[in-house]
């Protein structure tokens, strides 16, 4: 598999020498990963902390900024950042007001968040977390690692982040992005796998004419596979599979996702069939927004994401953002 | 008797081991996870020969306790935290002595293995690096080749299994019929630990 790549070792170094050059509201820490905005500490406001492995930019690195995450922290690829990241990226952000972890459901970046969070509170640091894990493919939590976090994160992070920048408290931070994700769920599927910069071949074997329905962010497979289907078939196949573990008491912001090689043509024709499927099933759409934005590197697909916004949660989602993969309102 | 310089090479030992076996722990990582476990283990023990090289620790605990700190902080995900715990659970059980003996070493360990199981949650059956474990360390007392052979019969076992943690869980029933990359390296770090032991002729 051909990479715009120099050498596997230094992906992860090379994309961030990438990003300090293109974004200098950014203060890019390349030896030690941190990614923090530069006016951070902001006097008097929480800060959102976020982390986890390489592979799915824009996140988190692309959504750090005014109204969303204070710092990232990226791992190796699909590998979670190790302890000191986290733990210097919050004394970095930290004004005394707090840190917010937002931590995606993964056993490793559970268990690193968890030391970061003990070795932040060593110094002082008031530390809190929301875990994410929004994806209904994962049905029997008792027996696994439980439900993956994937599209809601970027839910979580822009919401959670508009409260702290309105200069509410920890408190009510951690809760609003716990409701958000709480009222969120979604579902994946992919008509590719996709191929590591380490293992330079596809992650797993999926024959042309066939597609992985129920897949993660990490290139693992999906937990069921069938003949291929046409836009609409996978639209209402990954709605109905939303909507039947929420069914939505409120209007919903719908998250279209691309996978990362999906070309923005075809999603917008997916986004159409989601509307269509949301329309007959009664569900009214406050916000969309399409795009590539919780991505698994070359994997061809796409996510579907559903939050139940209430008028408060519809009100921090418009507030003013401005990060280098998503602005609106500054 | 076994001094810090056994658990010196035994990590160099490890260290070698999964730099030769690091293509077969991606490629089993890769039907059931993400297709990283070897090269996560290759840059964590790498860095754990180095910096026990650098700071050369003078007793068996402090040896296990270092490599355990530096895994952590050098290999993410989850074998980081789990494979740092292992060793540092393990190097403060034995404590400050400069030479413990095999029956201590053993207890250390099974603490060490408890420290695994708190912290990741998983429990023997659970298609995970407990599964060589557990009967690595049952099989101490009958000496180290016992171990390592428990070690790989373990990992080995794990074949059939349905994954109930980490990343191969999500598959459901597909987890079924790979072995599980977690236990195949820990059952490397055991044999690792017998093939320093019999070089000594311990």
């Amino acid at each position: 598999m051909k990479m715009l790549i120099n050498v596997p070792e230094t992906v992860v170094a090379d994309a961030l020498r990438g990003m300090a050059d293109a974004y200098p509201d950014l203060n890019v820490d390349v030896e030690n990963r941190v990614i923090v905005r530069r006016d951070a500490p902001v006097a008097g406001q929480v800060a959102l902390v976020s982390g986890g492995g390489s592979g799915h930019e824009p996140l988190h690195g692309g959504f750090v900024g005014h109204g969303m995450l204070s710092a990232a922290c990226p791992g190796e690829v699909f590998t979670s950042p190790v302890p000191d990241q986290m733990a210097r990226a919050a004394a970095a952000v930290d004004s005394g007001a707090g840190v917010l972890f937002i931590v995606k459901n993964y056993t490793g970046d559970v268990l690193n968040f968890d030391m970061a969070a003990e070795l932040a509170e060593d110094e002082g640091i008031q530390v809190a977390k929301v875990l994410v894990n929004d994806d209904v493919a994962v049905t029997d939590s008792l027996y696994t690692a439980g439900r993956r976090g994937t599209g809601a994160t970027l839910f979580v992070e822009k919401i959670a982040g508009a409260a702290a920048a309105e200069g509410q408290p920890l408190e009510r931070v951690e809760s609003v992005g716990r409701q958000v994700n709480e009222n969120s769920r979604s579902f994946g599927v992919a008509l590719s796998a996709c191929t590591t910069p380490a293992k330079g071949s596809p992650t797993f074997d999926l024959p042309a004419g066939e597609l992985e329905l129920g897949i993660g962010i990490h290139g693992e497979p999906g937990r069921e596979r069938r003949p291929m289907m046409t836009s609409g078939e996978i639209a209402d196949f990954a709605v109905n599979a939303v909507l039947e573990d929420m069914p939505p008491r409120s209007p919903v912001l719908v998250l279209v996702n691309g996978m990362g090689a999906t070309p923005l043509l075809e999603l917008f024709g997916f986004n159409a069939e989601v509307q269509r499927v949301l329309r007959e099933r009664g569900v009214a759409v406050a916000r969309t927004l399409v795009g590539n934005y919780v991505t698994s590197l070359d994997m061809a697909g796409a996510s579907v994401t559903l939050c139940q916004a209430d008028e408060e949660l519809l009100r921090l989602w418009d507030a003013p953002v401005k990060t280098p993969a998503l602005r609106w309102g500054m | 008797m076994l001094d810090a310089d056994f658990f010196r090479r035994w990590m160099t030992a490890a260290a070698a081991s999964v730099d030769r076996e690091a293509d077969r722990l991606t490629a089993l990582d890769s039907a059931i996870g993400d297709a990283d476990h070897g090269s996560n283990l290759q840059r964590g023990f790498t860095a754990v020969t180095a910096v026990l090289e650098k700071e050369a620790p003078d007793t068996p605990g402090a040896v296990l306790t270092l490599a355990g700190r530096q895994l952590i902080s050098t290999v993410g995900g989850a074998s980081g935290p789990l494979y740092g715990t292992l060793l540092r659970r393990t190097g403060k059980a034995l404590g400050d002595a400069a030479e413990v003996g095999e029956e201590q070493l053993a207890a250390a360990l099974r603490e060490g293995v408890d420290g695994v199981m708190k912290l990741g949650g998983a429990a023997p059956g659970d298609k995970t690096m407990i599964d060589a474990l557990v009967p690595a360390v049952d099989a101490l007392a009958s000496g180290f080749a016992a171990a390592r052979t428990a070690a790989e019969e373990g990992a080995e076992a794990t074949t059939p299994l349905q994954a109930r943690k980490g990343r191969a869980s999500y598959l459901g029933e597909r987890s079924i019929g790979h072995q599980d990359p977690g236990a195949t390296s820990s059952a490397l770090l055991i044999a690792a630990l017998a093939d320093t032991a019999e070089a000594d002729g311990e």
